[in-house]
């Protein structure tokens, strides 16, 4: 099966700036996957040479297969992106928008999906009012729709929950989501890292126009970030044994790190021992906050 | 129905939505011109023997109308959709850059002559102008509506802002079209500014143009068409190859 995306050995420069410092990554079809990274770090700039909106200086990029300046047509059939500006036509209402966009893409046609994409993203009150008119989370939900008029295998949205309201992130997801286990191949970018962590498999990580990380959700925070158990004894005092694992004290509270559901038996049977007790106690799951911050620091 | 046939629409659409500015005013100004200009020279100026200055300055006006709004259109609609970002939604789908150029050279092409047509029957209630070679008056009015629209996208393109367009137009388009001959013969100026007109495409399309109603004019329009095909020709080269490289578009 060919990948998704392929990107490779990807340069771009803005004058002094360079934006992407040779970006290899593939993309397998199915994949739900995040490109994460601070601002600035390239994102942006990468969907834009993928999307045809900005040209590579050098390397290539593949959309299923066709080259993204050589094939466009067929690259272009097989992408929709949400881009990270909230711009819209309002010279159209919803619905002229999407129709010209579907137009635009030579389909005359496909008024059944559209109106099926209207309800999923929950339009339909709105679908003959001016764009004008639209708030900012209603044009957000538009650019979606129309990223989404030629029924791409690949969806790429850049930031598309930022300074939207929880229902709509929710009810976004929710199409989304559908939309992947339908077959569809889905990239975000996004600064809200558990949406990150809840909703994709595999997650690369962008800082200055480099790739410094690329895994799975799952071994992203199994390696950057293990578990850690915080506890407040009585008498306030860690057995010695238990003193390789603290990593933080604050007066009766010990955070302990663990590496796994084992090392959690030992601990409790040490401080059996060591007769103290328990008062309180917090199991911390690993969060992908934590590998970001690490992974971004470590460079 | 295809991605350029959706964009021709489209842009037919923006400028027929707004008809009242976009086709009504240009046929308002140039009537006023026509009617201002022949009370106060009507009684001083003949051109060519046997044709009415206000007759003589109908083709000339209405050329000048349909060539300021050709690039009118073009050049708006591209800046427009660039300042406000959503000339991405008719770069991400794939419609190639010929189709991308026929569709905004056709529709401004298409405004450029409704314009002129509409002027030229205004005209004729006030005065009577002949029509001696309709296809010369066709091909004129098509090329030079063309050769403007496709100047109109390279302005749109380079421009980043609209007092840029608008200096663009300005400085070179309203200069170009004021000095080429509608108000006169270029025979009728001194030497140096009739060798001046010469290198002025605009002339050839208002003279070509003219020669087509009256039957005279001050060069063969055969010239005339060379010189406008040629322009218009170097012009669309010019522009597909920067719709080619994406040059501004796509940076
Ligand atoms: N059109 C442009 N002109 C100049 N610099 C740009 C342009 N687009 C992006 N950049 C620069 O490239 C870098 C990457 O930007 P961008 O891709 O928008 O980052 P991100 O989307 O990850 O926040 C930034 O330093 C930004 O300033
Ligand atoms: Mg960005």
């Amino acid at each position: 099966m060919v990948p998704a995306i392929q990107i490779s050995q990807v340069h771009k420069r803005f004058g002094a700036v360079h934006a992407l410092r040779g970006i290899d990554l593939e993309i397998q079809q199915g994949q739900f996957f995040a490109l994460l990274g601070p601002n600035g770090a390239g994102k942006t700039t990468l969907i834009n040479i993928l999307a045809g909106l900005s040209r590579a200086d050098t390397g290539a990029i593949c959309v299923m297969g066709f080259d993204v300046t050589k094939q466009y047509r067929q690259a272009r059939r097989a992408v929709g992106v949400v881009p990270q500006e909230l711009v819209f036509d309002p010279f159209f209402t919803v619905r002229e928008a999407l129709r010209f966009q579907s137009g635009y893409f030579g389909l005359a046609k496909n008024d059944q999906w559209i109106d099926e994409i209207i309800h999923h993203l929950d339009l339909g009150e709105k679908a003959n009012t001016n764009m004008r008119a639209l708030s900012g989370g209603m044009k957000r939900r538009v650019l979606v729709a129309q990223a989404l008029v030629h029924k791409p295998q690949v969806i790429v949205l850049d930031e598309p929950t930022a300074g939207v309201d929880v229902s709509l992130r929710q009810g976004l997801w929710q199409f989304i989501r559908k939309l992947n286990e339908e077959g569809h191949t889905i990239v975000l970018t996004t600064h809200y890292l558990d949406e990150a962590e809840a909703l994709c498999k595999q997650i690369a990580m962008l800082k200055q126009g480099i790739i410094v990380a690329l895994d799975t959700t799952a071994n992203l925070l199994n390696r950057f970030s293990g578990r850690s158990l915080t506890l407040r004894l009585e008498p306030a005092q860690l057995p010695e044994s238990l003193h390789r694992l603290l990593t933080h004290q604050e007066k009766e509270l010990f955070t302990l790190s663990i590496a796994d559901f084992s090392e959690l038996e030992k601990v409790m049977v040490e401080l059996r021992l060591a007769k103290v007790q328990i008062l309180e106690m917090e199991l911390n799951q690993p969060d992908l906050e934590e590998v970001f911050v690490k992974i971004m620091s470590k460079q | 129905m295809g991605g350029f046939l959706t964009l021709l629409y489209k842009e037919l659409l923006r400028f027929w939505k707004v008809s009242f500015q976009t086709v009504a005013a240009p046929i308002l100004t140039t009537l006023l011109y026509l009617l201002i200009f022949s009370h106060v020279l009507a009684e001083h100026v003949q051109v060519y023997e046997g044709v009415k200055y206000t007759a003589f300055l109908v083709p000339g006006l209405a050329m000048m109308a349909m060539l300021q709004n050709a690039f009118a259109n073009s050049s708006s609609s591209l800046i427009q959709s660039k300042i406000t970002g959503n000339i991405i939604f008719i770069l991400l789908p794939p419609i190639s850059y010929v189709e991308f150029f026929a569709a905004y050279v056709l529709a401004a092409t298409f405004r450029g002559v409704v314009v002129g047509l509409g002027i030229f029957l205004v005209a004729l209630l006030f005065v009577s102008v002949p029509v001696n070679y309709p296809v010369w008056i066709l091909l004129f009015a098509l090329l030079g509506s063309g050769l403007l629209a496709t100047l109109g996208i390279i302005a749109g393109i380079w421009a980043e802002k609209f007092d840029q367009l608008a200096a663009f137009q300005n400085f070179i388009i309203l200069p170009l079209s004021f000095l080429s001959g509608v108000f006169y013969s270029i025979h009728s100026l001194p030497n140096f500014w009739q060798h001046l007109s010469r290198f002025n495409p605009f002339f050839y399309m208002i003279d070509g143009f003219r020669f087509g109603f009256f039957g005279v004019s001050d060069v063969s329009p055969f010239t005339s068409i060379a010189v406008v095909c040629g322009c218009f020709l170097f012009l669309s080269l010019l522009t597909l190859h920067l719709l080619r490289t994406g040059y501004k578009l796509r940076n």
